[in-house]
C-alpha cells in the first residue's frame, strides 16, 4: 500500500517544460515514477519527454486520469499552480517551492475547505514511496523499500535520516516531505493518521524542527490512538530564539517552542526521541526490533 | 522583515489609523523645529531601533520644553541604547521620533498576528495596555480576548464589537470597528506577519490613538511589496547577515567557535546539534541552499571565517540537487583564495560524492574527511579543544 503515492499513482508536473521539473520529472520517471504528462500554460499539444503537454490541469486531468501532481513552480506562481490543481480535482499536489507567501497559504486552506486534495508542502523536498513513486527532488538512489514511515519539515534532515536507516538495512514505506513553513498544507497529525491506517508501516519517524507545537499535537494524537512505535527527532536544540533558521517557520517564539521543551513534551507522552541527529537510524532499529517485525524489508 | 516605528506610524495614518502628530528627525536642530512646529507644551523624545524594552531602556523620554527635546535628542542620537532585546552590545540610534505628547484616558493592547495552530490570521487584544503581552498572557490568561477570521469572509463587524466590549470599549464599538477594520486591510494589504499597537490608547478627548506600533512582514511576500521592501533598514541587521543574503545563503551569526557550512535549514539546524551533543558551540547557522555552485561555498567560508571566535569549520552536505564535486571544488577554491588558519572538517554524502572526495584528496589541502554526521561533529570538537590548547 503505502502513503499518498504508490506505483498506480498516475503523476502530471506543473511547469513540466522547465529547466528544474525537466530535471526532476526524469529522474523520476527513471524511478519508476508513472508520469503521464504535464502542464505549461501556452505550450499545450506540444510534447515533452515523450510526453503530452496540456494547458491547464482540467485538460491534463480529463485526458491522462491524473490524480497526483508534482508543482514545480516559482514562488510567485505557485499558488494560483497550486488552486487550479485542487480545482481540477487532483488529489495529491506535491508544492516544492520555498518563498510562498504565508497568507497566500492562510487562503489556500480555506479554500480546500469541502474539497478533497491533500496538500503536501510547500517548502518541500516532496514525498516518495521507494522502489514505486517519487514526486519531488530528493536523491533517489538512498532510499530502498521497507516498511518504515517517515514524515519530516526539511529535506536534507530527511535525507540524512533516511540514508542512516538505509545504511543499517531499514527500508522505508513512504517519506513524506510536509515542509518548512509556518502554515503548510498537510500536517504532522494527518500523517500520522495516514501511517497508522497503512498495512505497509511498521514503524513511524518524526522528524521536526523548533518553532510551533505541530510535532507535539501530533504526539499526542499519536499517544491516544497510534498502535505503532513514533520515533522523534526536533532540531533546533542549540538554536537561539526570535531568530528565523532558515525556515520560515523555525522561529523560537515562547517558551514551548524550543527543540529540548517538544522533545522532553513528545517523550513525557511516552515516545521514542533522538536528541543527537547522528542517532536517528539506531534509535528507529530499536524500535523496529521491540516491535518485533525484524529489520524492515520489501514487503 | 521589520520596520522602525516611525515608519509603522505612517503606514497606520496612510490608512486612516489616528497616531499622534511627530515627526522622525536626525540632529538635535531639527528636534527643536519640529517640536516648536508640532506646538505644546509637551512632547515625546523616542529612539528609533528595531528592538523592543525601549522604555525601560532610556530610548523614550517625555520634555516639557523646547529645550528638554533639542537636549534629550542630542544625547540620543549617536548613542548606544542597550535594551532587554538588543543584548548587551546594544544598537546604535541613528534617529529619533518626536511626538506631541498624547493626555491618555486609558490603555489597551491590540495587536494581529497570522497563527500557524489555527492557520488563520487572528485579533488579540486586551485591556492591560504598555504591558508586555506575554506576561499578561502567563499571569491572566483571562485578560486577552483573541478573535480568529476567516479569510474566506475577512474581519467581520460582530467580531470587532466582541473585541470593542471585551477590552471595556463597548461604548466606543461604531469608532473601534472601523479602526480595526482598517488595522486588518492595512494587514492584508502589505503581506504583514505581526502587526502589533502597544498602547493602543484613548485620549481624555475620547479618541483612539495608536501611540506605539511594531510591524513584521513576511519576507517570502517582499517580491510583491516594493513600498515595504524599500523600508528595510540594513544598519539594523548583522552585516553578515546582509552580505550573506546577498550571496544566497542563509546565515544566522551564534555565540560558539565552530563554523558551520551545511546545505538546507534542517540539516543545519541539525549540524548544530551534532556539535552541541559532542560538547561544541556552533559559531552559526549557514544554509547554502540548493544548486551550491564553487562561488557560493567560497563565500560561505568568507563570511564564516570574518567571526574572530571560529576555530574550526565544519563542512557538512547531504547533496541531493547540489553536487559533491562542485562543493568540493568550492572548497579548493576558497582555500586558494584565503588564509584558513583553522581545520575544515568536510562530510560529503550524495550526488557526485566519491568525485567530491576525489578532487579534495588530489588537493593536497589539509582537509579532514569525515565518514558520517556523527563523525563529522566529534572531528570539529577535537579540532577545536586541540587549537585551544
Amino acid at each position: 500500500m503505502s502513503v499518498f503515492v504508490d506505483k498506480e499513482s498516475r503523476v502530471i508536473i506543473q511547469g513540466f517544460t522547465g529547466q528544474h521539473a525537466t530535471f526532476h520529472a526524469e529522474e523520476a520517471m527513471s524511478f519508476g515514477t508513472k508520469v503521464v504528462g504535464g502542464v505549461t500554460p501556452g505550450k499545450g499539444g506540444a510534447t515533452h519527454l515523450g510526453l503530452p503537454v496540456f494547458d491547464s490541469v482540467a485538460a491534463a486531468v480529463a485526458e491522462t486520469g491524473a490524480t497526483v501532481s508534482g508543482i514545480f513552480v516559482p514562488p510567485a506562481i505557485a499558488t494560483d499552480s497550486l488552486l487550479e490543481a485542487v480545482d481540477a480535482g487532483i488529489q495529491i499536489a506535491v508544492i516544492i517551492a520555498d518563498g510562498v507567501p504565508v497568507q497566500d497559504m492562510v487562503r489556500t486552506k480555506r479554500y480546500l475547505a469541502g474539497r478533497s486534495t491533500t496538500i503536501i508542502g510547500p517548502n518541500s523536498p516532496g514525498i516518495i514511496t521507494p522502489g514505486a513513486c517519487k514526486v519531488g527532488i530528493m536523491p533517489s538512489h538512498i532510499y530502498a523499500p521497507g516498511r518504515v514511515g517517515v514524515v519530516s519539515r526539511s529535506g536534507t534532515l530527511n535525507y540524512e535520516a533516511v540514508s542512516q536507516m538505509t545504511g543499517l538495512g531499514l527500508g522505508q514505506s513512504t517519506c513524506v516531505g510536509i515542509g518548512g513553513d509556518p502554515v503548510n498544507g498537510t500536517d504532522f497529525k494527518t500523517v500520522l493518521q495516514a501511517f497508522e491506517n497503512d498495512d505497509d508501516t511498521d514503524v513511524v519517524v518524526m522528524i521536526g524542527e523548533i518553532g510551533g507545537q505541530q510535532e507535539v499535537e501530533a504526539a499526542a494524537w499519536a499517544s491516544q490512538y497510534m498502535t505503532k512505535p513514533l520515533v522523534c527527532f526536533i532540531a533546533g536544540v542549540s538554536a537561539p530564539r526570535g531568530r528565523r533558521m532558515g525556515h520560515a517557520g523555525a522561529v523560537i517564539a515562547g517558551d514551548s517552542d524550543t527543540a529540548t521543551a517538544k522533545l522532553d513534551a513528545i517523550e513525557g507522552l511516552g515516545h521514542a526521541v533522538v536528541r543527537n541527529p547522528a542517532e536517528i537510524g539506531d534509535t528507529v532499529l530499536r524500535a523496529v526490533k521491540e516491535a518485533g517485525s525484524g529489520p524492515g524489508s520489501a514487503s | 522583515m521589520n520596520i522602525h516605528e516611525y515608519q509603522a506610524k505612517e503606514l497606520l495614518k496612510s490608512y486612516g489609523i489616528p497616531v499622534p502628530p511627530g515627526e522622525v528627525v536626525y540632529s538635535d536642530r531639527a528636534a527643536a523645529r519640529v517640536a516648536e512646529e508640532l506646538g505644546g507644551s509637551r512632547w515625546v523624545v523616542k529612539a528609533q531601533i528595531h528592538a523592543g524594552g525601549r522604555g525601560k531602556g532610556g530610548g523614550v523620554k517625555l520634555a516639557n520644553s523646547v529645550g528638554k527635546v533639542t537636549d534629550l535628542a542630542d544625547q540620543m542620537i549617536g548613542s548606544t541604547l542597550i535594551t532587554a532585546q538588543t543584548g548587551e552590545t546594544g544598537k546604535r540610534v541613528h534617529r529619533v521620533l518626536i511626538e506631541r505628547a498624547s493626555r491618555i484616558d486609558r490603555e489597551f493592547y491590540l495587536s494581529m498576528i497570522v497563527d500557524r495552530v489555527s492557520q488563520k490570521i487572528v485579533v488579540i487584544a486586551s485591556a492591560e495596555g504598555g504591558v508586555e503581552i506575554e506576561q499578561v498572557a502567563s499571569d491572566r490568561p483571562d485578560a486577552i480576548h483573541t478573535e480568529y477570521i476567516d479569510p474566506g469572509v475577512g474581519l467581520l463587524d460582530f467580531q470587532c464589537r466582541k473585541v470593542a466590549t471585551s477590552i471595556g470599549l463597548a461604548n466606543r464599538a461604531a469608532s473601534f470597528t472601523r479602526l480595526l477594520k482598517r488595522i486588518y486591510r492595512l494587514f492584508r494589504d502589505k503581506d504583514c506577519l505581526l502587526l502589533e499597537i502597544n498602547p493602543f490608547i484613548v485620549t481624555e478627548d475620547g479618541d483612539l490613538v495608536a501611540l506605539d506600533c511594531k510591524m513584521q512582514f513576511d519576507d517570502n511576500a517582499l517580491y510583491r511589496q516594493s513600498a515595504v521592501a524599500e523600508l528595510r533598514d540594513f544598519d539594523e541587521e548583522d552585516p553578515k547577515e546582509v552580505d550573506a543574503s546577498g550571496h544566497g545563503l542563509n546565515y544566522v551569526a551564534l555565540d560558539g567557535n565552530v563554523g558551520c557550512i551545511v546545505n538546507g535549514a534542517g540539516l543545519a539546524m541539525g549540524t548544530m546539534d551534532a556539535i552541541a551533543h559532542h560538547g561544541g558551540r556552533p559559531a552559526n547557522f549557514l544554509d547554502v541552499g540548493g544548486g551550491a555552485s564553487p562561488e557560493k561555498i567560497a563565500n560561505a567560508f568568507r563570511i564564516v571565517l570574518t567571526d574572530p571566535n571560529v576555530r574550526a569549520i565544519l563542512v557538512n552536505i547531504f547533496a541531493g540537487i547540489n553536487r559533491c564535486d562542485w562543493i568540493a571544488q568550492g572548497v579548493v577554491q576558497a582555500a586558494k583564495d584565503l588564509r584558513i588558519d583553522v581545520p575544515v572538517i568536510v562530510r560529503l554524502a550524495g550526488t557526485n560524492v566519491e568525485e567530491g572526495r576525489r578532487i579534495l584528496t588530489d588537493s593536497g589541502l589539509s582537509v579532514i574527511q569525515a565518514a558520517d554526521l556523527d563523525d563529522a561533529a566529534a572531528k570539529a570538537v577535537t579540532a577545536v579543544s586541540e587549537v585551544a590548547a
